[in-house]
């Protein structure tokens, strides 16, 4: 679980330009992270190829936090 | 090489899944010297970086919906190349929405946009590159099926690359004169920023391999693959058409 908050938060970074002292499980994207939903999307589809897993759009819906979307992922792998 | 010596313009790039990306790949690696686009200063620090290191491409900014930095298009170009071979544009946006619902919803003002940017900046582009086009240079755009089908949720993108495929064929007449070949490349769904968006897409492309004639997916690399083929002396008089490029997915039922 450690090691994927870990992973989830690095491609965070790369994706939304932000430095991982911002990044903790209670953060918006939208919100407190700066995202529109084109970030978001593209997050979203870096994440599917970090993890080799597949997120479809009806699960993106439901993701406000960082934490919302490391717990997914971390359900996935 | 088959472009060797030419320059031209990708317009645009928003990261390395853009069909846009494969096509620069493909057209850098047979020679050619490219800008390579980025629509505004968000995406220009990711084509910074794909482009990172690579002596024959450069990045330029450009907004289709803005006249201004339609301009500023013709001075950076004439300014950085003189004059061009090809212009491959890869550009298309509608509002999300617009992409879930029923398309009889679509607003006014979600029609102009779709229409505007994918579709009349190609004819605006090509109107204010003009002067800098060679004698038998070559342009490039890209659509999908969703112009002739009904495709699930393609919705006003289908009434815009619709709008975008007339276009090229009434181009070609107007450049036709100059040798200046005018062609649509439409490919098959890919997994792109662009294609997240109309919903269920995503889920399409999964088993489009399954279904198609050639049994495998189609990409980026192919989508590039055809650029170099239209932009080089081997589609010579070829023009105003539209090349399926999809493994077959256009002409078979599912
Ligand atoms: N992905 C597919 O399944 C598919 C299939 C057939 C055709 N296409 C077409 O291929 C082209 C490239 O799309 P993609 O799938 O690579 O997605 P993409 O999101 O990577 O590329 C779309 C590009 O359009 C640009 N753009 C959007 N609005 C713009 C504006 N106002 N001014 C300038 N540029 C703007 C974006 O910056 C982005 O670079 C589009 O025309 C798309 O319709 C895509």
């Amino acid at each position: 679980m450690a090691e994927v908050f870990d992973r989830v938060r690095k491609v965070i970074c790369e994706q939304l330009s932000v430095t991982e002292g911002e990044v903790s499980e209670d953060k918006r994207f939208q919100e407190d992270l700066n995202a529109d939903s084109l970030d978001v999307v593209e997050l979203i589809m870096a994440l599917e190829e970090e993890f080799g897993i597949e997120i479809p759009d009806d699960d993106v819906a439901n993701m406000k936090t960082v934490g919302d979307v490391s717990g997914y992922v971390a359900s996935k792998v | 090489m088959l472009l060797e010596g030419k320059k031209g313009l990708v317009l645009n790039v928003s990261n390395n899944n853009s069909i846009g990306w494969g096509i620069v790949e493909a057209l850098h690696q047979h020679g050619a010297t490219i800008a390579v686009g980025a629509q505004n200063e968000k995406f220009l620090g990711k084509v910074e970086k794909l482009i990172e290191g690579q002596e024959r491409l450069s990045a330029i900014t450009c907004d289709f919906s803005s006249e201004e930095d339609l301009s500023r298009l013709h001075d950076e170009v004439k300014a950085r190349f003189g004059k061009i071979d090809f212009f491959v544009h890869a550009a298309a946006f509608a509002d999300r929405e617009d992409l879930q619902n029923r398309f009889i919803e679509t607003s006014r003002a979600g029609f102009n946009l779709a229409l505007e940017v994918s579709a009349y900046s190609l004819v605006a582009a090509c109107r204010t590159l003009e002067p800098l086009f060679n004698e038998d240079a070559s342009i490039v755009t890209l659509s999908y099926i969703g112009s002739t089908r009904a495709a699930a949720n393609y919705n006003v993108m289908g009434v815009a690359k619709a709008a975008l495929e007339s276009a090229v064929r009434y181009l070609a007449v107007d450049l036709g004169d100059r040798g200046i070949r005018v062609n649509t490349l439409s490919p098959g769904p890919i997994n792109t920023l662009s294609a997240r968006g109309v919903k269920g897409l995503a889920e399409k492309i999964r088993n489009v391999e399954e279904y198609v004639p050639l049994k495998r997916p189609f990409g980026q690399h192919e989508c590039g693959l055809n650029a170099v083929y239209l932009c080089s002396e081997l589609s010579s008089g070829i023009t105003g058409q539209i090349i399926y490029l999809d493994s077959g997915f256009n002409f078979v039922m599912k």
